[in-house]
């Protein structure tokens, strides 16, 4: 049982949360994540995280409710509990001092790249970030992308807020303005970090993307999570969840991820029908483990 | 003992071997209960009677873990089911585990004198049954467990040999923290072996006598990720490590078309239905693709691809269909799996390899292209090798494909452990007596240093490990006696 113990919503459907998980807080690096589990029947989610709190053993993750799972968890508040998280799994970003690095993110997936354009930046890199979102209700963390970067743009699919486009609007004006761009990592949507790839890609610029294909271990024990690079299979968990864009098959990641859509869409569906009962009921259940697990040691 | 068998050894010969009692094959390929029913107290009474009580008994040398199994079918004749259970648990922790899941043919029964001309002792129904029957008695009889040592040991993994270790070293007195990188407790137990041939239920009544004598189990800890066997040791004062991780990451065949919807790990179509109860479709959150009226193909001729493709039929699928690249007697799955797989209409297409998948333009899957196979010489592993035949393509349709052709080491443990020597296929090595590794202090065994092997086997490692650690709190002493003696010759 890991207690919340903090939660706030800080977009539209995006909430956030600090969770007491000591083992993750003392490890956690930029660029990894987590897996978690809501209650007894529930299905193995990973989670990015967005920083850690060595001292205080917590880490703060930020969830978009898009499906059953992600809806329920934000149903969550400061005092519940969420049954099972490990982590920190995959490997971290790789920092180094490139130059002028730009980091484009799309809404939630802002959350993740934020320990990661900390870490460039205080490397020592030009830190440019682009935060996309649909519309001014989603843009996320302002101002910690701003001191998170030495250069920011905010953009939104309607103008609603900062400049209107998709992000990599943005980074085709910078390169047409002339800069020169060593480093760039895309962090959101599958087309968009596609879009991305396809613009530095062919410029010969590194190119990094942060995969979330769909997981279940997160240990790299059921392959699952499998992405093509190239004509190679490597697992997302293991060996990612960042890659190399150059290399990524994104059509087959997207073929992939929409291997469940029925089934997710269904089981949100009935979410949806039922929210205050699933809600009720998984209180309950976790009120049930806490006084299962009492005398057990939880570190 | 009260009551001995007295019947002449040529009577107990002439008694024939009992049957197991198991579920109709057409009812229980579409559920998911256990086939094996276990044996009625008379039946296993008079399988009891047959046993001719062999001076040097082949059974216990033939069993990895060197169970006492002549005095405990002795037990079991004179009707004192406990004290058989009682003396099953010395040499064997998780006996209602093994009595289902052993390779018996290969090992206890294998060795049994009396199939040299008939059936052997169905030893591996015996050990399920005094198990079974001390399980549901409520009186078990957890062996004692000595003073505190004041030393403790981290075990990382909670499969058999992590569990059987956990339990010897606790009798010991040491204190015993077991890490599970799942949610749940049992490893391969709980996530591999499907419900149908070990109810999860008999798992958890294992953990849970571990529990009372005194294990303590932590889940979601993936250690080399969550926590280094270096910060086990330094920070959390362990002073020693059992590294028990089990067989690792899942081999695919590197054919084209594995990326297709559809083509799954025997792990992952396995850890999805047994771990997380995707099979459960309404209850469950965790999806698996429905396999209703769908054509299934499973890969590989061992235990995993067995539960694979006999999972796929209990979930509905139109064709089940076993895919093998050698003949039928190289399989290395338990005779018993083959047999009712056989029973619940799965096909087997023997010396049959898919060489390419074959998916839609949507990257669904639609069948597999396959090459028929002839046996050649014998190859490195003493069986004949299959040799592709030319011209013999054909398509085997296919919406679903499972892959169960082994696995390969998972590399968590040995990176963020760079003093941990490895083999050229980063399996931990481990010296075979006593599982002590290159680090000091640390220990393996089990599949991580073996490559995939058998729960029995994984257990024996994990037994072995316990007696070394044990020397090595008790004395302080790392190096062999050979070894003290090479050093100071040096």
């Amino acid at each position: 049982m890991y207690k919340i113990v903090e939660a706030r919503s800080v977009g539209l459907n995006i909430k956030q949360f600090v969770i007491e998980a000591p083992r993750i807080a003392a490890r956690q690096k930029p660029g990894q994540f987590l897996i978690l589990r809501l209650h007894d029947k529930g299905e193995r989610i990973p989670l990015t995280i967005k920083s850690a709190d060595p001292e205080a053993g917590t880490v703060t993750i930020v969830v978009q409710a898009i499906g059953k799972t992600t809806s329920l968890l934000n149903c969550l508040e400061a005092g519940d509990s969420i049954l099972d998280i490990v982590g920190p799994l995959g490997h971290p970003s790789e920092i180094e001092k490139y130059g002028t690095a730009v980091i484009l993110a799309g809404s939630v997936g802002t959350a993740m790249a934020l320990p990661t354009a900390n870490a460039l930046k205080q490397a020592g890199n030009h830190v440019i970030f682009i935060e996309g979102a649909r519309s001014k209700e989603m843009v996320v963390f302002e101002d910690e992308v701003r001191q998170a970067s030495n250069e920011t743009y905010m953009m939104t699919d309607d103008g609603s807020y900062g400049e209107q486009g998709l992000v990599t609007k943005k980074l085709n004006e910078l390169l047409a303005a002339g800069r020169k761009l060593d480093f760039v990592l895309a962090v959101g949507p599958v087309p968009m970090m596609r879009a991305v790839s396809q613009v530095t890609t062919p410029l010969g610029i590194k190119t990094m993307v942060s995969l979330n294909s769909i997981m279940v271990d997160g240990t790299g024990m059921c392959g699952g999570c499998r992405v093509l690079l190239g004509d190679k299979s490597k697992f997302a968990c293991v060996d990612g969840p960042e890659f190399d864009a150059s290399l990524v098959n994104f059509e087959v990641l997207m073929q992939r991820n929409a291997m469940y859509r029925d089934k997710e869409c269904a089981s949100l569906k009935q979410f949806v029908q039922n929210k205050h009962k699933e809600v009720a009921q998984l209180r309950a259940e976790l009120a049930a483990a806490e006084a299962m697990t009492k005398g057990e040691i939880h570190d | 003992m009260t009551e001995k068998n007295l019947l002449p050894l040529k009577q107990r010969m002439q008694i024939e071997r009992t049957h197991m009692p198991e579920a109709d094959p057409l009812v229980r390929s579409r559920n998911f209960e256990e086939v094996n029913q276990g044996l009625r107290t008379a039946d296993a009474l008079t399988e009891a009677s047959r046993c001719i009580e062999c001076a040097k008994p082949g059974c216990v040398v033939d069993c990895p873990v060197g169970v006492k199994i002549k005095e405990i079918v002795a037990l079991i004749y004179a009707g004192d089911y406990l004290a058989a259970a009682k003396k099953l648990r010395e040499d064997n922790s998780l006996p209602a585990i093994t009595g289902r899941v052993c390779p018996q043919e290969n090992q206890c029964e294998g060795g049994c004198v009396l199939g040299k001309k008939g059936a052997p002792v169905a030893i591996g129904n015996l050990e399920r049954f005094v198990a079974d029957f001390e399980r549901t008695s409520g009186q078990l009889g957890l062996p004692a467990i000595a003073p505190s040592t004041g030393k403790s040991v981290a075990i990382v993994g909670s499969g058999p040999a992590g569990l059987s270790a956990a339990g010897d070293l606790v009798q010991k007195g040491h204190r015993v923290r077991v890490f599970e990188a799942l949610h749940e407790l049992g490893g391969v137990l709980i996530y591999g072996i499907p419900e149908f041939r070990l109810p999860k239920s008999i798992v958890k009544g294992e953990v849970d006598n571990l529990r009372h004598m005194g294990v303590e189990f932590e889940t979601n800890v993936v250690v080399g990720k969550s926590v280094t066997i270096d910060e086990l040791m330094q920070k959390e004062k362990y002073d020693a490590v059992f590294v028990a991780t089990g067989a690792g990451l899942p081999r695919f065949l590197g054919v084209p078309g594995e990326h297709f919807n559809g083509v799954y790990s025997a792990n992952e179509f396995l850890t999805r239905i047994n771990l997380m109860r995707a099979y459960q479709v309404t209850e469950y959150d965790e999806p698996v693709y429905d396999c209703r009226n769908r054509d299934v193909i499973v890969v590989g001729g061992g235990n995993t691809a067995m539960d694979a493709v006999r999972t796929a039929r209990r979930l509905g699928a139109r064709t089940a269909t076993l895919v093998y690249r050698r003949s039928a007697a190289e399989m290395p799955a338990r005779a018993e799996e083959v047999k009712h797989a056989q029973q619940e209409g799965i096909e087997f297409r023997m010396l049959t390899n898919p060489i390419e998948f074959l998916g839609d333009e949507k990257g669904w899957l639609t069948g597999a292209r396959c090459v028929k196979m002839e046996l050649g010489e014998p190859d490195q592993s003493g069986r004949r090798s299959p040799v592709e035949i030319k011209g013999s393509e054909f398509i085997l349709p296919a919406n679903v494909v499972i892959i169960g052709v082994g696995t390969t080491a998972n590399p968590l443990i040995q990176s963020s452990t760079p003093d941990l020597k490895t083999t050229a296929h980063n399996y931990i090595v481990a010296d075979p007596g006593t599982t002590r590794t290159t680090k000091r202090g640390v220990f393996a065994g089990g599949d991580i240093v073996t490559g995939g092997a058998t729960v029995i086997l994984a257990m024996g490692a994990g037994r072995k490990a316990a007696v070394s650690i044990h020397d090595y709190l008790t004395t302080g002493v790392w190096e062999t006696a050979a070894e003290a003696q090479a050093w100071r010759v040096s």
